[in-house]
């Protein structure tokens, strides 16, 4: 259960340095009017639409971290059999750095007021990301094919499972990132589409880090760093 | 409390927070079905739970009658026996007490206590609710699936959930319990999402974190910790799930089965029950926490007193919630689990003793020289306050390995669980109807009533609970479906048994006295009006009651201080709400 303490452990010094900002040590009952530590709520949409996006991502998070120490515990079992890689993964792996990328680009432009470049942006990012999907599903026929099915080794069922979990995740992204495309082609100007477009990038950099992270753990990368850890400490 | 002047007092400037567009209702349909008024939801979310919770409450008297008269009710086998159990525990646990705390009070008082006109994302709060309903009627619809709902325990602990022997393992019962704790769990998430962003984003001006009333706090530490703590449940369903439906192994360890070889092996239990318990420990203080928020405020109200400790309070429910997700292996430490790791958990579940000694001290100081009233909230808040102590007490018991291990499989520990968390949250639930029926409705439930069915239920409950640690003490196990005759089970233990039985008949019944009330007040109740229990909080200082779609009319509320001004020296009324600008209003002006 390592992973999932040390992602308790960050939100919860996230969570004291923004209560120590929030006045958490004021004496209330000694304040009478507009208290001096009254932060502005902001309650306009881009802030509550950023504050969302940014406790979903740690329940999406939590959700990753829970899988990763399911994976670690069970790996340690003896009837473990590690699978091999498919080469594509490496190729999605690119589509999903481009894809970030891309929205990153299509975030600055709607700043600037570039409208094409933020719909080439948009675009590429969507095109990227379906091709990481489709590369996905490419990897898991492979695997099929070479007899690494579901049910004959549970590092092969986490294999399915981990992979099936983030891409559903996308999945959900891209549903998001088609409604703000439709919006750009529906002539509403780039300016308006900050918020939307931002959202997106902030999301799909999150999931190219889970991914990455998937990636370090799946190859066995991840183990071996923590063994040399280990080592180097005892 | 003393005028200490601070800031620019008496003006109200304006306000900086924007006005927020509301979506507003244009039919019968969008206005009280799928309606996006949290206010709506929260009762929808409430009559749902609570149905739910007959539901419960009727399974678990057909588990009192077996127990009690053995043999009796033929109908009630063994298998029959595990299902009851099974539906009830997990019912209550998830589908009635979260579904009540968070979605209910959390929708209903979270905007009004903070000021705001509505949650944040009002479409996916309506969302949430829908999915709640849908995941209900996914688990009721296994009592009609063929073979019935999932016998596996509420703890659905693998291999034994997903294998023949277990009702519903092979048929459709465990299938059904699992989807609909995911679906349950989406649904949650939705709502979750609205609550914490909410308290985060659309606080009223002048409403600092440090002026929340503890409900807002513990509700919002609550839903905090069920939006990080239910994916744990989650992960576990969805692995129990493929290895139910696909014939993956990430539980299922080599197995025979019925004297058949499966094709499983490797698979590893232990690891279900760390990420069950990795949920279910927290999901204690989930529904804990919203209940010694609402407790401090009916306290305090009640007792015309100022909050004993505001700040201690507000850090000590900071310290349970981050202290609850390191507790969850005491609830495992008889799974042959490595004993080093049974020490560090007992250590962990003891320190998070200190601060909930420090809210119960808080407590009693608050009342200490109160002016209390001995109200239907207020009793029903005192009588949590034993009962937590209580049900603490014997948490000590179980929280160290040693004790643990030989009452681990007894009935003490079906008497401190309920205790602790099935009747102090649930005392606090009626409190906080009692307490808030007026706002919802306009009307003061009957007195009289509230009365007999609040000794009934306080009395009863420990009637119950109470004989059952003696029964667990003597060694009577619990999961047994029937005990038979056992050398160390005297006869009186089966006499306690049946009293037991016809109280909790009792108790069960009287919460119709409850019912009643709550239909009977909704026409005939006495008219409340706006603050009938001359409250500080925002809530009670609506310009309508019950508040209308928007709550707040045209004017946003301002704040200009804490929750608690009760008893203010020199004040017009002996309280201060928390949007009066000065102790001493200039006569023939009304604030609120």
């Amino acid at each position: 259960m390592g992973s999932i303490l040390i992602f308790m452990g960050a939100l919860l010094a996230i969570g004291m340095w923004w209560l120590a900002r929030q006045g958490i040590m004021t004496k209330p009952w000694l304040e009478q009017g507009i208290a001096a530590t009254y932060v502005p709520t902001r309650s306009n949409p881009p802030a509550v639409a950023r504050t969302g996006l940014r406790v979903f991502l740690a329940v999406v998070g939590s959700l990753f971290a829970l899988f990763i120490s399911a994976y670690a515990i069970r790996m340690q079992m003896p009837d473990w059999r590690d699978v091999p890689l498919p080469n594509v993964l490496w190729l999605n792996t690119g589509m999903l750095v481009l894809s970030s990328i891309a929205l990153h680009e299509a975030g600055k432009s709607a700043r600037r007021g570039e409208e094409e470049v933020l719909k080439l942006g948009l675009l590429a990012a969507g095109a990227t990301a379906l091709a990481f999907l489709s590369g996905q599903i490419l990897a898991w026929r492979q695997l099929t094919a070479d007899g690494y099915l579901l049910t004959s080794n549970s590092a092969n069922a986490f294999f399915y499972v981990l992979t099936g979990a983030h891409g559903l995740h996308v999945i959900g992204g891209l549903v998001a990132l088609g409604r703000t495309i439709a919006r750009t082609w529906r002539g509403v100007p780039p300016e308006r589409l900050r918020v939307s477009v931002g959202l997106c990038a902030t999301y799909w950099h999150f999931l190219l880090f889970v991914w990455l992270l998937l990636l370090s753990i799946l190859t066995g990368w991840a183990g071996t760093f923590i063994d040399i850890c280990r080592q180097a400490l005892s | 409390m003393v005028d200490v002047p601070f800031g620019h007092v008496g003006t109200a400037p304006e306000s900086d927070v924007g006005d927020v567009e509301l979506y507003h209702p244009h039919s019968w349909v969008t206005k009280y079905v799928f309606s996006q008024d949290a206010k709506i939801i929260a009762i929808q979310y409430s009559i749902t739970a609570l149905a739910v919770g007959l539901i419960a409450l009727i399974l678990s008297w057909l588990m009192r009658l077996q127990l009690g008269f053995p043999g009796v009710f033929s109908f009630i086998d063994a298998n029959a026996y595990y299902q009851l159990i099974t539906m009830h525990g997990m019912m209550m646990v998830v589908y009635v007490l979260t579904a009540l705390f968070l979605g209910g009070f959390g929708n209903y008082l979270i905007p009004l206590m903070i000021g705001a006109r509505d949650m944040v994302f009002p479409y996916v709060n309506m969302l949430s609710f829908w999915t709640y309903l849908l995941a209900v009627l996914i688990l009721v619809a296994s009592f009609f699936a063929p073979g019935g709902p999932s016998g596996a325990g509420w703890t659905l602990y693998p291999p034994q959930a997903i294998l023949s022997g277990t009702p519903g393992g092979q048929d459709w019962g465990i299938i059904l319990m699992l989807v609909s704790l995911m679906v349950f769990i989406i649904g949650f998430t939705m709502g979750g999402l609205n609550y914490v962003v909410t308290v985060l984003q659309a606080r009223a001006r002048g409403m600092t974190l440090m002026r929340m009333p503890l409900t807002v706090w513990g509700i919002f530490t609550a839903s905090f910790m069920a939006l990080l703590a239910f994916p744990a449940l989650f992960v576990g369903a969805v692995m129990m799930l493929f290895d139910r439906a696909l014939g993956t192994s990430f539980f299922m360890p080599s197995i025979v089965e019925m004297g058949q070889v499966l094709e499983r092996s490797g698979g590893s239990p232990l690891l279900f029950q760390h990420l069950f318990w990795f949920f279910g420990h927290p999901e204690v203080y989930i529904v804990a926490l919203p209940a010694f928020g609402i407790v401090s405020d009916l306290i305090s109200t009640h007792a015309r007193r100022n909050i004993f400790g505001y700040r201690m309070m507000v850090w000590a429910l900071l310290a349970i919630g981050a202290l609850s997700f390191v507790v969850w292996a005491h609830h495992m430490y008889v799974s042959g689990m490595n004993p080093y790791f049974g020490f560090f958990f007992a250590t962990t579940t003891l320190i998070i003793a200190i601060p909930t000694a420090i809210k119960v001290y808080n407590w009693i100081l608050t009342l200490w020289r109160g002016d209390i009233h001995l109200n239907v909230p207020m009793l029903f808040a005192l009588a949590f306050i034993v009962t937590f102590v209580n049900g603490g007490l014997t948490g000590l018991f179980l929280g160290n390995v040693v004790v643990d291990v030989p009452l681990s499989d007894t009935m003490f520990v079906v008497a401190h669980f309920h205790m602790v968390m099935g009747v102090a949250p649930i005392l606090v639930i009626f409190g906080a109807i009692y307490h808030w029926y007026p706002k919802m409705t306009g009307r003061m439930l009957n007195d009289a009533l509230g009365k007999l069915h609040f000794w009934v239920t306080f009395l009863g409950s420990y009637a119950i609970f109470f004989p059952m640690h003696y029964l667990g003490l003597m060694g009577v196990p619990r999961r047994y479906h029937e005990i038979g005759d056992m050398a160390f089970v005297p006869a009186s233990a089966h006499t306690l048994n049946a009293f037991i039985s016809v109280v909790a008949l009792i108790v069960g019944a009287a919460q119709l006295i409850f019912v009643f009330n709550l239909v009977w007040s909704l026409r005939s109740g006495r008219p409340a009006g706006g603050n009938p229990w001359r409250a500080t909080t925002l809530e009670w200082q609506t310009p309508e009651t019950p508040p209308p779609h928007g709550n707040w009319g045209k004017q946003m509320p301002v704040v200009y201080r804490w929750a608690y001004d009760y008893s203010v020296p020199g004040a017009a009324e002996d309280f201060l709400p928390q949007n009066q600008p000065s102790a001493h209003p200039a006569p023939g002006t009304s604030h609120g």
